[in-house]
């Protein structure tokens, strides 16, 4: 098994387990905009993709990387948007509005 | 500055970036602080893209930068779309997010043939297996949600079968390509193929399994960008795919919960087709109907009103006339809550952002298990949409369909209103025997047009 492989392994068995804490500990409130938030940091993989499109290797790849790097960083984009505006609307009594 | 030091700059970067996506979630516990976990979220994936645009293996930037325009033009829309139309908008950013990983993917296969090792070709095949899956599945969920496919389940006989069999030949087809990984062909099959599962998948699920399916495709999305990190090893992409993963995964674990069903019950159980026998015995049963009259004198009456929205209010998009009914009940001084099943609507959390869109204070928003303490002291539970997420007969009538799903106790309140348009049976088809209950009165109307004229029945008493 390669090496890389392995501590892949390690980083997301880690990330999982971290994963599950900090969402479970979530308010229920907020399950829409968490949705909207973890496909926004999602969108990452755009890096991914912004290197094979800009590799130039072969024109297939080329052109699917491209298609998606517009399409994640659509989903970057469109995510923190609507997550911020969804935050946006959550007010309490307590704060009184201005 | 050398290569070297630039890709050492590049991973602190990303190192940086994970730090952030982790700050992210963190803060996203509680509404004080979420706004924070948006910042840094935005931040963290800011610095991580512009430190990939120097990485040295990036030697064409024209095209990137258009595509990136382009990505950022239709992602703009996207995050302007109203609330009512987040539940397809999401579905619909699984799909574009989880075609970017299989793209990728393939990518990575056609720019890697001859050198591909038996190891590498797995992780490509499976990755781009659940990408494409997740990527179809997710388009036909927001087709449901936007109602352009039918929400009703789509289901024959044999169904389950046949979809497994799919599943299994685009398995097959991976484990050919792990000996062969030159049959380029039969790479695209295997797309094709999952393509096609995908579909299969979530054709035959109902509107009201949404939430958690939803949540599902979330996971999925999420695990096939993990995937994707193990493929390229790229650590940032583990990282934020494990978290997207295990969010999408904690949710459908909630879902599944306040639905009292398994996975593999959403998945494979088809809701639609189990009713029949339970509607056998019908006896005569009557149900009481009130005018919004009535319903006005009995809501200025009453000291303590729970409302429960459900997905018939997003529908009439009653959330605006039911905000102003809460502001007016609370200007007379009756203490309104609203009571949140966590399937109410969609998606997870549905019934909370459109309420907080209409300017509902969210500490008004109360979860089920908290509310049901409170039901039995309240004098109006006044549903507005919901249905099966009230019906007592998932505590009591073993025969049920639902028997077994944690239910709002509204029939535990001293009088029961229910905004409903007819007295047909909800989504799943059940009957609701909160209807025939004494206590209870049925509104028959649009919940939009009621509800309003409630208001004006209460104003006019204010006034006269």
């Amino acid at each position: 098994m390669p090496a890389d492989f392995i501590s892949s392994l390690f980083v997301f068995i880690l990330a999982g387990f971290l994963g599950v804490e900090l969402i479970k500990r979530v308010s229920p409130l907020l399950h829409t905009p968490l949705m909207s938030l973890t496909n926004a940091l999602d969108a990452i993989v755009v890096v991914a993709a912004i290197i094979i499109a800009g590799r130039h290797e072969t024109k297939i790849s080329t052109i699917l990387g491209l298609i998606a790097v517009a399409a994640s960083f659509s989903n970057m984009v469109g995510g923190f948007l609507i997550t911020d505006r969804m935050l946006h609307m959550f007010k309490s009594t307590k704060a009184k509005k201005p | 500055m050398n290569p070297a030091s630039l890709q050492q700059l590049i991973d602190f970067s990303y190192i940086a970036a994970v730090v952030g996506f982790i700050l992210a979630l963190k803060w996203l516990s509680s509404p004080v602080t979420a706004m924070r976990g948006v910042l840094i979220g935005e931040i963290a994936s800011g610095v991580a893209v512009i430190a990939t645009l120097f990485d040295p293996q990036v030697v064409h930037y024209r095209w990137i930068l258009i595509a990136l325009i382009i990505g950022a033009g239709v992602g703009v829309p996207l995050g302007m779309v109203k609330m009512t139309a987040v539940p397809q908008r999401t579905a619909l950013s699984h799909a574009f997010g989880a075609m970017s990983a299989a793209l990728i993917g393939i990518a990575e296969y056609y720019a890697g043939t001859p050198k591909l090792s038996k190891f590498g070709m797995a992780e490509i095949g499976l990755e781009v297996i659940i990408g494409s899956l997740t990527f179809t599945g997710s388009i036909i969920a927001a087709g449901k949600l936007q109602e352009i496919l039918p929400q009703r389940p789509i289901t024959y006989r044999g169904q389950n079968i046949v979809s497994l069999s799919v599943l299994s030949a685009a398995i097959v087809l991976m484990v050919i390509l792990i000996f062969h990984p030159e049959y380029a062909h039969l790479f695209a099959a295997m797309v094709v193929v999952a393509l096609i599962f995908g579909i299969m998948l979530v054709m035959p699920i109902g509107g009201a399994d949404m939430p958690t399916v939803i949540s599902l495709l979330n996971s999925y999305a999420g695990f096939s960008a993990a995937l994707l990190g193990f493929v390229l090893s790229s650590k940032v992409l583990v990282v934020a795919g494990a978290l997207d993963g295990a969010s999408g995964f904690v949710l459908s674990v909630i879902m599944c919960k306040a639905m009292n069903r398994s996975f593999s019950n959403v998945l494979f159980g088809a809701f639609g087709q189990v009713q029949t026998s339970a509607a056998g015995v019908t006896e005569e049963r009557t149900a009481r109907s009130a005018t919004a009259e009535e319903a006005a004198a009995i809501l200025a009456a009453a000291n303590k009103v729970v409302i429960v929205p459900g997905y018939g209010m997003a529908v009439a998009q009653a959330q605006h006339k039911v905000r102003e009914l809460y502001d007016v009940l609370t200007k007379r001084g009756v203490d309104v809550k609203f009571a949140i099943h966590p399937v109410a609507g969609r998606m997870p959390g549905h019934m909370n952002v459109l309420l907080a869109e209409a300017d509902v204070p969210y500490d008004r928003l109360v979860e089920m298990d908290d509310i049901n303490a409170e039901l039995p002291q309240t004098d109006v539970a006044l549903v507005i949409g919901a249905n099966d997420v009230t019906n007592p007969a998932a505590r009591s009538d073993t025969g049920s369909p639902i028997y077994g799903m944690p239910i709002i106790d509204v029939d535990k309140a001293r009088t029961v209103m229910v905004i409903k348009r007819g007295m047909s049976p909800g989504f799943a088809g059940i009957d609701n025997p909160l209807y025939y209950l004494d206590k209870t009165l049925m509104l028959f109307g649009d919940a939009k047009a009621f509800v309003g004229n409630i208001l004006r029945e209460l104003s006019g008493n204010a006034h006269g």
